[in-house]
């Protein structure tokens, strides 16, 4: 999304996670999970339900401190961070953006000052700024305002600006979601659920959107449970069970893969196709 | 059918009266029945008054059943219609039609002018207390209102800037006009000492732990006596000079008067702007959600420590002016009771809300004031005006308005429309 951005070289590596484990008294929510994710593909991670998927989303951005592991991330043209450690608005100020798996907006915000938000750590304007209103204060404003508006343009919202964000319909707070997030200028979008609730309608629309955002540079790693969704998006499946990766690859090889039918579907069901 | 249950309805009513005047009788019958004359050693018993509550009640409840049902009806037929519909409307058409918003700013502004001139050297006094809650009201509005960070102990950073103008002035003689940004500065740190203690906690944890603050500081300056006098406080501070010059009382308050509207009127200012910034907004989302909130790459310690320091930097210049004014202070002005009367001004103008706010705090500091004609009732009014308040209009006396911006399409410029 930065213009200044070198161009996406793919099969680059962008994010990549060693050995990523999170106890919780005992329970292990992650286990030694890897994974790598390469620049301007559309990865997908998928599992039964308590696979842990979220609580990866929540080490990933600093919400959780994983008790073991590394997370690194190459940003193209500058030093590797590493984000264990870091704080929630330090990863997104690193470049990795997510939304929520529960809508979690600021519903009595306006959709456009929801964005705004966003624009926060891309910006500097302080209390004294805010005070006097200094010609640099007041071009930053504007540029916030201006920015944010195109996101919304860009995800289908212009006709709401004002609105409040509880008075959205669900799909569109799914969407505002999305935007806010492409408003603090990522380069890793990290979706927990996107469709989640969504009618075929309003799915389809979330598809076009995700491959819009791809196209214009973006890498994205999502959660989804809409299996056809995510084969149809995904360049990279990541499939997880009980904390663990039991497999990845891309869709087709994936579909196949005995271990994740196995993991959906129960011992019994393989065993009665084998 | 129907006819049966609206009768139902309608006893169901009239039992749920019964209880409650029976319930009021209880409540009032120490104060309203039992009146001890200590002089002649008896006691009257006014039972008539008893039957004056329980009828009264009775009524009041069955009106004010047959209101909400009234309300409930009007809601359902037709939504848009409703009460809050209208207002909003009606704030949309003053913001739209700037003319009467301007014609009321005017007569405000005229009234506050010639306050002093028309009314009493007293009536002037009660204004400028009233001002000055004003001015803590919008000071605890940004931690409150806006932040969403309750804090319960709002009057000890009050405290600190009366304590730090007697002090310095006791000490070094230092005049008020030097001691106000002082006041200022020192209210601000005290603010950020209190909140990096916090800065992990909310909701009823925060309240309690800012709670035990105010008490801290109160207890602080009532039992240190080398310090600050303990209990008897610190009298003959000055008043706000004016480049040495003598001035007979009357003018004094009158000059005290028009400085508290200055500092209203810039109180007023810094808040609106704050607002509107980019520090505003992080603070109204830290309000909604604290979580999305670090997501979307807010800092929440430094948002939360501008929220606390800046508030506090308002109370602290609201008590050197308190001190300058009663000329006398002692911890007793600063207990408790304060905290919550600021933060009932806060919450019954409107969370965030700056005009909400104003009137509130003129309501809350004026009212008592002029109801002392039923001097014996008053409190006991004011108690029933809060309840009143809080189950008819819950969001405050105005509700806070998002701003709104406009997008022109060419460029994608905005211009402001609020």
């Amino acid at each position: 999304m930065q213009p200044d951005r070198p161009p996406a070289a793919p099969n680059r590596t962008l994010l990549e996670v060693r050995g990523l484990t999170m106890d919780f008294g005992g329970i292990k929510a992650l286990d030694h999970f890897d994974l790598r994710i390469r620049e301007g593909e559309i990865a997908a991670l998928i599992g039964p339900n308590g696979a842990g998927k979220t609580t990866f989303f929540n080490c990933l951005t600093g919400m959780y401190a994983p008790t073991a592991g590394d997370m690194l991330f190459f940003l193209p043209g500058r030093k590797t961070v590493r984000l264990n450690g870091l704080k929630p608005n330090k990863v997104t100020e690193q470049g990795l953006a997510r939304t929520f798996q529960n809508i979690r907006l600021f519903p009595n915000m306006t959709v456009l000052e929801n964005v705004m938000i966003g624009r926060h750590c891309r910006t500097r304007a302080r209390v004294l700024g805010a005070v006097f209103r200094d010609p640099r204060t007041r071009r930053e404003e504007r540029e916030i305002v201006r920015r944010s508006y195109e996101i919304i343009e860009k995800i289908g919202l212009a006709d709401q600006v004002n609105e409040f964000a509880r008075n959205l319909p669900y799909g569109a707070q799914r969407r505002l979601e999305i935007a806010r997030a492409l408003a603090t200028d990522p380069v890793l979008l990290l979706l927990d659920e996107p469709a989640a609730g969504m009618n075929p309608r309003e799915t389809r629309m979330l598809d076009e959107l995700i491959c819009r955002i791809r196209d214009e540079g973006l890498s994205i790693l999502l959660i989804e449970h809409d299996m056809k969704l995510v084969m149809s998006l995904s360049d990279h499946i990541f499939v997880m069970d009980y904390g663990k990766k039991i497999a990845e690859g891309p869709p087709p090889e994936v579909r196949r893969n005995p271990q994740v039918i196995r993991a959906y579907l129960g011992e019994d069901i393989v065993h009665d196709h084998a | 059918m129907a006819r049966k249950r609206t009768i139902m309805i309608f006893l169901r009513d009239v039992r749920g009266a019964l209880l409650i005047s029976l319930w009021f009788m209880f409540l009032t019958f120490p104060i309203m029945v039992i009146k001890v004359n200590p002089i002649e050693r008896t006691v009257v018993w006014r039972w008539d008054n008893m039957a004056y509550v329980g009828l009264l009640s009775f009524l009041l409840y069955l009106a004010g059943r047959q209101y909400l049902k009234y309300r409930e009806r009007r809601l359902e037929s037709s939504r848009r219609q409703s009460m809050e519909e209208k207002t909003k409307r009606f704030l949309r058409r003053l913001s739209e039609n700037p003319v009467p918003a301007y014609t009321l700013m005017a007569v405000a502004g005229v009234f506050a002018l010639s306050f002093p001139f028309v009314f009493s050297t007293y009536q002037t006094n009660i204004m400028i207390t009233a001002l000055m809650y004003v001015v803590l009201g919008l000071g605890l509005n940004i931690v409150v209102g806006v932040a969403g960070l309750l804090d319960l102990g709002y009057v000890a950073f009050y405290a600190v800037g009366a304590y730090s103008y007697a002090l310095l002035n006791l000490h070094f003689g230092v005049g008020f006009w030097f001691a106000l940004p002082i006041g200022a500065l020192l209210g601000m740190t005290f603010g950020i000492l209190l909140g990096f203690p916090v800065l992990r906690l909310r909701g009823d944890y925060l309240a309690i732990v800012t709670l035990g603050f105010g008490e801290i500081i109160r207890l602080i300056l009532e039992n240190w006596n080398e310090f600050s006098k303990g209990p008897s406080g610190i009298s003959n501070i000055p008043r706000p000079g004016l480049f040495g010059l003598e001035m007979p009382l009357e003018t004094a308050i009158t000059y005290l008067y028009f400085l508290m509207i200055g500092l209203v009127l810039f109180t007023v200012f810094v808040v609106r702007r704050l607002q509107d910034s980019r520090i505003g907004r992080a603070w109204y989302a830290l309000r909604e959600d604290e979580i999305a909130c670090q997501a979307m790459g807010i800092d929440k310690t430094r948002t939360k420590l501008t929220a606390f320091a800046l508030g506090a930097t308002w109370a602290g210049m609201a008590g050197v002016i308190f001190a300058a004014k009663t000329t006398f202070i002692n911890p007793a002005s600063f207990t408790f009771l304060e905290s919550a009367i600021i933060l009932c001004i806060v919450v019954l103008g409107g969370m965030g809300s700056i005009v909400g706010v104003i009137l509130a705090a003129l309501i809350l500091i004026l009212l008592p004031e002029y109801l002392r004609a039923f001097s014996d009732y008053r409190m006991l009014v004011f108690g029933a005006v809060l309840v009143l308040m809080m189950v008819f209009r819950p969001q405050g006396l105005i509700g806070h308005r998002r701003r709104t911006y406009t997008i022109k399409p060419d460029a994608g410029r905005s211009g402001n429309a609020a």
